[in-house]
């Protein structure tokens, strides 16, 4: 085939999957600035006649948008830092510190990693409730604390420091801690970073256990508080769809400033160990 | 840590193709050190081990205590008569052996969550791959520009909020006023009740399903695309092999590896398939998109059968597994 046609051909087919990609996201936020009722008539309009903010400020007014936005990001940030400590603590040590059993037990945590976590779901709402957790911002930030995952990830990280910088580091007498923060964890920026964000998004996105183990409606994140609005108000569909771009926007953005991160995190971890 | 730059050059290496296992050793590393040509680290074992200890404790404390434990105690609580009742006073919950799982096997509502889930895994999982491939076989091709900018695209979906796109999606699929079916109708095709009628409702969660996730294999197969020698394609041009042929002889094979990794991984996201009908169709029209999960959820939290809910917890695991199994097993039958 000519060269020229060839090239023209693939950037069509490029440019209809990447218009099909991005309309919906794009026509949600074009119908949630449309006046009430319009997105509901025929034919349905791609873009808003007036564009209103309306339904953004009904939102945060009436339907306590300002809480769930707070609930989330305060849950997704929380368990993002903890679990970021206690997983480059362990993924740290499964690299670089000798102990007996550490192969096997490392080998049965990645072997845990095809339990799906839904298996484990109806008996931790009974240990959540036993611990008085249940419908607790603890309750969401707990179970999510350490994770295979994670740790995996920090791990294959950790293996390329090198022995000799630790070693030099502990004929100076610094304890293992010191090494860990003073000298690992700097060398572990780059994992961390990525670690961070996808602990964070994965967080941010999470439905099925806040919707378990949260019962409150003023302790929702916005997941939950947003499937519960569109239980509740089906026929207000430009409320919804400001619903809907509030909850995904802050995602987007952080994913848009840093992609090579999250990406390299899918590669990392894409690997098999 | 200024005068260490290493970790940079760590992570290209790293970051070769899925089919590179990353814990392999860099023998050319000159910090390490071989602890077989009398190197004796100057940190006893036994103070190593205390050190470990104390570093790994919280997180198997953590991933112990809410996630083994519970996946124990789910197979000890499906083989009990748990209800409502055992949540007010545990004791009332009786011992019942396989009762719930011979019951499972007896209601056509179980049945009918495993029929449909399996068709969301057997239609969409693969489609879902195909699409996947297709877009990173565009993205990577050599002719293509502004690849950072497609993948992009491609890929955002990736990152959205599911319950939020589902929202969405619910009413571009809507009967009346959807934009699908505005669209359709535009090219003389008449429109579905996409999540209306029982017969269209879990394509439609399909197609949500497949353009929220292939974004997420996309990256994965261009990385393995990379990983191609490039030598293959240029012999095989030269030879006259066309796009086709090079395509089955050199990309296919080439990306086994990354198929398999991509084909267990897409199964297992697509069997915990849940949010999508709980937010679009709530499980209708005539629990037509239950999946097993959504049941799961159903009996356990909505009714409080968490014996019952707990049995249906691990049929979904033992489904997995066995697909997991299979999909290793063909591999290695492959040439």
């Amino acid at each position: 085939m000519n060269r020229r046609l060839a090239t023209t051909l693939l950037h069509g087919a490029l440019l209809v999957g990447a218009a099909l990609t991005a309309f919906p996201l794009l026509w949600m936020v074009s119908a949630s600035l449309m006046p009430t009722g319009e997105a509901s008539t025929f034919p349905p309009p791609l873009l808003p006649s007036a564009p209103t903010v309306e339904h953004y400020l009904a939102l945060f007014a009436r339907a306590d948008m300002g809480r769930y936005l707070l609930n989330s990001a305060l849950v997704a940030t929380a368990v993002t830092l903890v679990s970021l400590f206690i997983n480059s603590l362990a993924g740290y040590a499964f690299a670089k510190l000798r102990f007996r059993g550490r192969e096997r037990l490392f080998k049965a945590l990645l072997a845990a990693l095809v339990i799906p976590a839904q298996v484990a779901m109806l008996p931790l709402f009974l240990e959540m409730r036993a611990l008085g957790l249940v419908n607790s911002y603890a309750g969401v930030i707990v179970p999510a604390a350490a994770s295979i995952f994670g740790i995996f990830l920090i791990r294959q990280f950790a293996l390329s420091i090198p022995d000799s910088l630790l070693e030099a580091a502990r004929i100076d007498g610094a304890t293992e801690f010191e090494i860990y923060w003073r000298v690992a964890l700097p060398l572990l920026r780059p994992v961390l970073v990525t670690l961070a964000l996808f602990t964070f998004m994965g967080s941010w996105n999470d439905f099925m256990w806040p919707l378990i183990v949260l019962t409150d409606d003023d302790l929702y994140t916005l997941p939950v508080a947003l499937a519960t609005l569109t239980r509740e108000r089906v026929q207000d569909n430009e409320f919804m769809m400001a619903g809907a771009v509030v909850t995904t926007l802050p995602v987007l953005v952080v994913f848009l400033a840093l992609q090579r991160q999250y990406v390299r995190g899918i590669m990392l971890g894409g690997v098999k160990g | 840590m200024s005068t260490v730059t290493h970790t940079d050059e760590d992570l290209a290496t790293t970051l070769g193709p899925p089919a590179a296992p990353v814990s392999a050793p860099r023998r050319t590393d000159p910090g390490r050190t071989d602890p077989g040509r009398g190197w004796r680290p100057s940190l006893p074992e036994s103070a190593a081990s205390r050190a470990a200890l104390f570093f790994i404790a919280p997180s198997l404390l953590v991933i112990g205590a809410f996630f083994f434990l519970p996946v124990a105690a789910a197979l000890a609580l499906s083989l009990t008569d748990f209800d409502l009742y055992a949540l007010a006073d545990p004791g009332t919950a009786r011992f019942v052996g396989l009762k719930n799982y011979v019951e499972l096997a007896g209601d056509p509502d179980f049945w009918q969550a495993l029929r449909n889930t399996a068709y969301f895994v057997v239609v969409g999982g693969p489609l879902s791959v195909a699409v996947s491939l297709g877009a990173a076989l565009l993205v990577s091709s050599k002719l293509t520009r502004w690849k950072g900018l497609w993948r992009t695209v491609f890929f955002a979906p990736v990152v959205t909020t599911l319950v939020a796109v589902a929202v969405v999606w619910r009413y571009l699929y809507n009967a009346e006023y959807g934009l699908l079916n505005s669209a359709l109708g535009a090219v003389g095709i008449e429109g579905v009740d996409w999540l209306g009628d029982p017969a269209w409702a879990m394509p439609a969660i399909i197609g949500l399903a497949v353009w929220k996730n292939f974004g997420y294999n996309m990256i994965i197969f261009v990385a393995g695309l990379a990983g191609v020698p490039e030598e293959l394609y240029e012999a095989a041009e030269l030879d006259g092999a066309g796009w086709w042929a090079r395509f089955r002889h050199i990309t296919v094979p080439e990306l086994a590896p990354t198929f398999l990794f991509v084909g267990v991984i897409t199964m297992i996201g697509y069997f915990q398939l849940f949010a999508e009908p709980y937010v679009m169709t709530e499980g209708g029209p005539l629990r037509a998109t239950v999946s097993v999960v959504y049941l799961m959820y159903e009996e356990g939290f909505k009714w409080w059968n968490l014996g019952y809910a707990s049995a249906v917890a691990f049929v979904l695991f033992a489904l997995m597994m066995v697909g997991t199994l299979i999909q290793l097993r063909l591999q290695r039958s492959d040439p």
